[in-house]
């Protein structure tokens, strides 16, 4: 946050298939919709196939100059390798959702960071697919950041998943709101 | 008096740059013909290739273009996706068309663009001084092969055609001969149904090919050029239909 | 990105696109006719777009056997007077170089678009700004220039594109967009919409068959004595002409401002971040970003360097755009390099230190020339 009111820089990483691409996407385009100033940037060509995925995403009151994410206020984590790569490079005070399904350490962060840890694939396979784990680590970020909510990022989504997959659009939307209370359960005061 | 020969509009009436003796002068009559007769002068447009005839728009009275080595199929594409009603015909020699403009040629066969080519084949690159084309015959002399063409080192004469009629998209090759008055009647003949293959609008490319003399870089006299290729040049590269 | 988002386009409305759709979509509303093109990275969602939105349009796309192709593909198309396009990244666009150079001899006008990534050779594809020098300078054989648009956003890349069209088509000649990996992959809201077009010459000039009229020729040979050394003279009268009025530049604090940062693209964008917190330290600075880079900002630049000021010019290379920068400024003033090459994208941080430096190294440098008036 800034002067002029909300300016958040988040990574979302995992490996190729969880969906990384189209959670960056999603909490871009549910930004734009609420009249936010927004980037997205993906990792892209080679380096996606079947190793690691990322994306960096920017959500501001004002319009954004620079794209490029170095330190990312909040980091979303889907598995161990994106966390190695990308811990160290949050933030102070910064927010870190970690899918507790694929990592089983404890992150050596900062003690300033705040960790969520979201056993999401769990999550997504009692609803019904391993595949939304993505949209309830999502939900669990927007949940305790605040600025959208997970029922915005649900109305957001049919605008960036591909028509083949509607189908799916129950599932996921369930999948947020879980991560939404799974936060509001474990950070209960 | 009664006349018995004149020339059609199309083909302009002035001197051309070639060579005594060069099959160009007679494709290039063959081709305003086969546009005047067919009618299609106000609906056409040529492709002039890099090689002799770069300046066969001086030549043939029709909306006429002059495109780099080679990348005549390629510009034909171009004008003829975007204009379907157009006749599109390139006029490329075997440098150009069989040598740097091979991958051209290959898949505008490929795609079936529906144009027309006719294939100039005289064996040698003119232009630049007469040097080794991919259609040169075996133990041909040329400027950069002073020995005589070695096929061990440098490869037998390209048969394009033939590599071409495999395709699916291309429609009809055949090739033809400017030695004879016979054979030019029988390239006139070729020429005119490649044009109405494209004006039919049937899926794919024509091509003629054309065995065309050039005294100068053979080192002939023209009736010797002319024997050459019913002689030498028809062995290598058959005379004929070889597609549609 | 697919099937969402169709129904804004044409509209007041934002939509989250990436660069590549962007532009592409900027395309089809401009009227380009026909896209031709080659896979490469990083701007593979062009073609993909254009498969799908042109057929749509009744449109022609055709995926070419190589870029060599697709050039010629698009000289083909436009003589025949339609709008033809297409679009690659540095190794395919040093292989159009023989096409674009036919285009400035026969004066065709076409748009070119690079999304430029690592280089030399097969590089990587990562984004850079390492094409700077073959695209203003032409990039091919022979004595011509092509216009180079250098966007920065993706709203930008969208609106340089009907830009570039008008202009390919008011000069008859090339206008290329060069954006980056960048541009191209990142998503941002963007607001597509018809731009009113200008009168433009008629295309009386292009191939449409010869009926009712004397064949029309269009060439790049030109034998004749002399013939030739006159047509480089008209292209250059007309390449002066755009110099004159086709210059596109933006300037943001450079009134008081002890040092100017020059940048483009990317780069401008994380320029401006830099220089925003560099203001908010107290630091006098300020940039001018070249939204053309050929016509290149001269002037304006010349201009801002009558005062004492420190130039800092930052490139995703080992310094191209500098060279124009230095030549702009004329010897007026000190002018400094920062780059980041090879794929690297310089942070905030690191030009933010940079200017910061400069500070130092200016007050010095002014403070000894006061003292020199003095005397």
């Amino acid at each position: 946050m800034t002067a002029n009111g909300l300016y958040e820089e988040i990574i979302i990483a995992g490996f190729g298939g969880q969906g990384i691409m189209l959670t960056g996407k999603l909490l871009a385009q549910t930004a734009m919709q609420a009249g936010k100033e927004v980037t997205y940037m993906p990792s892209y060509g080679a380096e996606v196939r079947g190793g690691t995925a990322n994306c960096m995403v920017i959500i501001s009151e004002t319009k954004i100059a620079c794209p490029v994410v170095a330190k990312p206020d909040s980091l979303i984590v889907m598995n161990k390798a994106s966390l190695n790569k990308f811990g160290p490079r949050l933030k102070n005070h910064g927010l870190l959702i970690m899918n507790s399904s694929l990592i089983d350490t404890e992150p050596q962060l900062d003690e300033t960071i705040e960790i969520i840890s979201i056993p999401a694939d769990e999550l997504a396979v009692e609803l019904g697919s391993q595949k939304s784990a993505n949209m309830a680590a999502l939900g669990a970020y927007l949940q305790k950041r605040a600025y959208l909510t997970a029922d915005q990022a649900g109305q957001a989504l049919p605008n960036v998943l591909a028509k083949r997959y509607h189908k799916t659009l129950p599932l996921n939307i369930k999948a947020l709101q879980c991560g939404a209370e799974f936060t509001k359960s474990c950070c209960k005061v | 008096m009664k006349t018995v020969f004149q020339r059609t509009p199309t083909l302009k009436d002035c001197p051309t740059h070639y060579c005594p003796g060069c099959g160009h002068g007679i494709a290039h009559r063959l081709i305003a013909e086969v546009i005047d007769e067919l009618g299609i002068r106000g609906s056409t447009i040529g492709i002039a290739p890099v090689g002799c005839a770069v300046l066969e728009y001086d030549y043939i009275d029709v909306d006429m273009i002059e495109v780099a080595h080679g990348r005549a199929p390629a510009v034909a594409t171009g004008m003829k996706r975007t204009n379907p009603d157009k006749i599109i015909f390139s006029y490329q020699g075997d440098g150009d068309l069989a040598s740097i403009g091979a991958g051209e040629i290959l898949h505008a066969g490929h795609r079936g663009e529906q144009i027309t080519v006719i294939f100039i084949n005289n064996a040698v690159f003119g232009m630049t001084g007469g040097q080794m084309a991919p259609t040169t015959m075996a133990d041909q002399i040329t400027a950069t092969t002073p020995k005589g063409r070695n096929v061990a080192e440098e490869g037998y004469p390209l048969c394009v055609s033939e590599l071409l009629a495999v395709l699916p998209g291309v429609t009809y090759i055949e090739r033809c001969a400017l030695s004879t008055p016979a054979n030019i009647r029988k390239a006139k003949k070729a020429l005119k149904h490649a044009f109405e293959l494209q004006i039919n609008k049937a899926h794919g490319l024509s091509l003629v090919e054309l065995l065309s003399s050039c005294p100068t870089y053979w080192r002939m006299s023209p009736p010797d050029a002319t024997k050459w290729i019913d002689n030498k040049m028809t062995k290598v590269f058959p005379l004929g239909r070889l597609k549609g | 990105m697919t099937e969402k988002g169709q129904t804004s386009i044409g509209t007041e409305e934002r939509v989250l696109m990436c660069g590549n759709e962007a532009l592409a979509e900027a395309a089809i509303l401009a009227g380009c006719d026909a896209y031709f093109g080659y896979p490469i990275t990083p701007q593979n969602e062009i073609p993909a777009y254009m498969s799908r939105r042109m057929p749509e349009e009744g449109r022609v796309f055709v995926q070419s056997e190589s870029e060599l192709a697709a050039i010629n593909m698009v000289f083909g198309a436009s003589a025949t007077g339609k709008r033809a396009m297409t679009s690659s990244s540095s190794p395919g666009i040093s292989l159009m170089q023989e096409g674009i150079s036919y285009l400035a001899g026969a004066e065709l006008p076409a748009v070119v678009v690079n999304v430029m990534r690592g280089g030399p050779g097969l590089g990587n594809i990562a984004p850079s700004q390492s094409d700077y020098f073959q695209a203003t300078r032409g990039g091919g054989h022979g004595d011509y220039r092509t216009i180079v648009f250098g966007p920065s956003s993706v709203q930008e890349m969208a609106d340089c594109m009907s830009l570039a069209f008008e202009l390919a088509d008011k000069y008859r000649m090339t206008a290329m967009i060069l954006a980056d990996g960048f541009l191209g992959q990142m998503m941002e809201p963007v607001v597509l919409k018809k731009r009113p077009s200008p009168e433009l010459p008629p295309k009386d000039w292009a191939l449409t068959g010869a009926k009712d009229r004397e064949q029309n020729i269009v060439r790049s040979l030109w034998l004749g004595e002399g013939v030739l050394e006159d047509l480089n003279f008209k292209l250059d009268d007309k390449y002066k002409q755009i110099q004159k009025n086709e210059v596109l530049c933006e300037q943001y604090e450079v009134d008081d401002a002890e040092i100017i940062v020059v940048a483009y693209g990317i780069a401008a964008r994380i320029v401006s971040g830099a220089v925003t917190r560099a203001r908010e330290e107290g630091i006098k600075v300020g940039w001018i970003r070249p939204v053309t880079l050929w016509p290149f900002p001269t002037e304006q630049i010349s201009k801002a360097a009558d005062e004492f000021r420190l130039f800092l010019t930052v490139e995703m290379s080992t310094g191209q755009m500098v060279e124009d920068v230095k030549l702009a400024v004329a010897g007026k003033a000190p002018v400094v390099f920062y780059g980041r090459p090879g794929g690297g994208v310089p942070t905030v941080d690191e030009i933010l230190d940079k200017i910061r430096q400069l500070t130092i190294r200016h007050k010095t440098q002014d403070s000894r020339l006061k003292t020199q008036d003095k005397r």
